[in-house]
């Protein structure tokens, strides 16, 4: 032992070298990658980040005109209660979407107009339907099943949890009502 | 580490495509092509197989060779457990390796089997590899029905399957290949893949030059496999303040010859996968180098070693680039 903590102490002007050494090592690694760092932001495309607000707005408007007169026309001809009329409405637009993702266009709609089409419940629509048709071959339970809340699971959870707490703090703030 | 072959030699080619690679620039290049993206199969998992299957028959049937001919071969994809290579494999009953190095496949292929071929273990081989775009954009990203916008810096994996035939006799030579390092550059955007690589692209150049003691003008072309647009400039940039090696002026990227990026406003970046890289070799580059157009090309590959899962984890996605040279007298 004693031998060994002599060689500690003579080997410590190496050590100390070696340290910095390695402290270059790191650093220069460091550098290396600041370098590239930086030249990768320098060739980062720039997104249409207006262009696509303007469309996904107008899109997701049109959308929402599309509601408002399905709404309007159930109510008027139908001559069905107003809720009723929206959940009518709900349907309907859930069911074109789910019907134009398995004609298989609707991805390239909403890969044009963005958030315009993904915000509205045709979003979620989309994202249930494109699961069920791509996980139908592994079968219906190990595949379908399983796998078509894949990218609605997500809105579903955290959709419920956000209105319980908004439940309870509507239920302090206003006291039940 | 790089190797100098004396007596490889890489002759014939065979590629089959898909519907957006026929319609881009190389379109006639390509010895068939499919306009639906199931090939006839049932699942887009078999439509792979299908496309590298028939790559290495239309293989066999212009070299006029059976399949117990073929002393090996070596084939990867993208698919997970490479399944698409041990699936279209069983078929032909040669000796078989599947490798995987995501997009730098293909030299990777390619290195094993002139390693094997220049020490004379065996006399010829197959290297195949193929990729679909569904499957990887089912594997990688979303169900292949989810419209989910892509930023302009993501990448389109290509569709095909190509198989070339090496042999210890013919004119094109593969002349020298250099296994890269796995390289790490704290990039985590699964979204652009080209800034990735880059730097693994980078290394590998670099490191090919100079164990070769070789100036970048040796070459007439320096194609890198599929950085897409803008890893193509930041890849000359880095090689230009990094190592100061100047390649602006010989060098091109092949996932932006393989598509019209300004025509076809779906591939966004450029076009990526093992398969992306050997359809523009096997269908431009090497009828380039079979009349002379080009006598001395620098192929460096590269591939993105990721999973989704890593990903999400919050880890870095590493790359890696092989490169191999190719030569004509």
């Amino acid at each position: 032992m004693l031998i060994e903590e002599n060689n500690i102490t003579r080997n410590s002007s190496i050590f100390l070298y070696s340290l910095s050494f390695f402290i270059h090592i790191i650093i220069g690694d460091d550098m290396e990658k600041r370098l590239y760092e930086k030249i990768v932001m320098n060739h980062r495309p720039k997104e249409h980040r207006l262009r696509n607000a303007i469309t996904a707005f107008i899109v997701g408007g049109i959308v929402g005109v599309i509601g408002e007169g399905l709404l309007e026309l159930y109510t008027y001809y139908l001559n069905v209660s107003s809720s009723d009329a929206a959940v009518f409405m709900m349907v309907t637009l859930i069911f074109l979407a789910s019907l134009f993702t398995a004609l298989g266009f609707f991805d390239k709609w909403v890969n044009f107009a963005r958030c315009g089409l993904i915000v509205p419940i045709t979003g979620f629509a989309h994202s249930m339907t494109s699961a069920a048709i791509e996980f139908k071959k592994e079968g219906y339970v190990t595949g379908l099943g399983a796998n078509i809340f894949k990218l609605a699971g997500t809105v579903i959870l955290y959709g419920i949890v956000s209105s319980y707490i908004f439940g309870i703090i509507r239920y302090f703030v206003l006291g039940g009502v | 580490m790089t190797n100098k072959y004396n007596n490889v030699y890489l002759n014939t080619v065979s590629t089959v495509v898909g519907p957006f690679e026929h319609e881009g620039p190389l379109s006639k290049r390509f010895d068939r092509y499919y306009k639906d993206l199931y090939m006839n199969e049932r699942t887009f998992e078999n439509a792979e197989v299908h496309l590298m299957q028939e790559s290495i028959d239309i293989l066999l049937d212009k070299l006029n060779k059976k399949s117990k001919d073929i002393d090996l071969l070596v084939a990867g994809d993208l698919q997970n457990q490479i399944t698409a290579s041990c699936y279209s494999a069983l078929k032909y009953n040669i000796p078989f390796l599947g490798v995987y190095s995501a997009c730098a496949t293909n030299t990777e292929a390619l290195i094993i089997a002139s390693n094997m071929i220049d020490s004379k273990k065996i006399k010829n081989s197959i290297v195949s590899v193929s990729s679909h775009n569904m499957v990887s954009e089912r594997q990688f990203r979303n169900p292949t029905e989810y419209g989910a916008p892509k930023p302009m810096s993501s990448t389109f994996t290509a569709t095909g399957g190509a198989a070339c035939y090496l042999s210890n006799q013919g004119d094109i030579k593969i002349d020298s290949s250099t296994i890269g390092t796995v390289v790490d550059m704290d990039q985590n955007d699964p979204n652009n893949m080209g800034a990735c690589m880059a730097a693994a692209a980078a290394k590998t150049i670099y490191e090919h030059l100079k164990n070769l003691k070789r100036e970048a003008n040796y070459y007439d072309l320096i194609l890198t496999g599929d950085l897409g647009k803008y890893g193509k400039e930041i890849l000359i940039e880095y090689m230009m303040k990094e190592y100061h090696i100047d390649i602006s002026k010989n060098y091109n990227d092949c996932g932006l010859m393989l598509y019209d990026t300004d025509t076809q406003k779906e591939i966004h970046a450029g076009g990526s996968g093992p398969v992306c890289s050997a359809l523009v070799m096997y269908g431009d580059i090497i009828p380039k180098l079979k009349n002379k157009k080009l006598k001395k090309v620098l192929y460096v590959a590269t591939g993105a070693l990721f999973s989704p899962t890593l990903v999400f984890q919050k880890e870095n996605i590493l790359s890696i680039a092989h490169a191999i040279s190719l030569e004509v007298k």
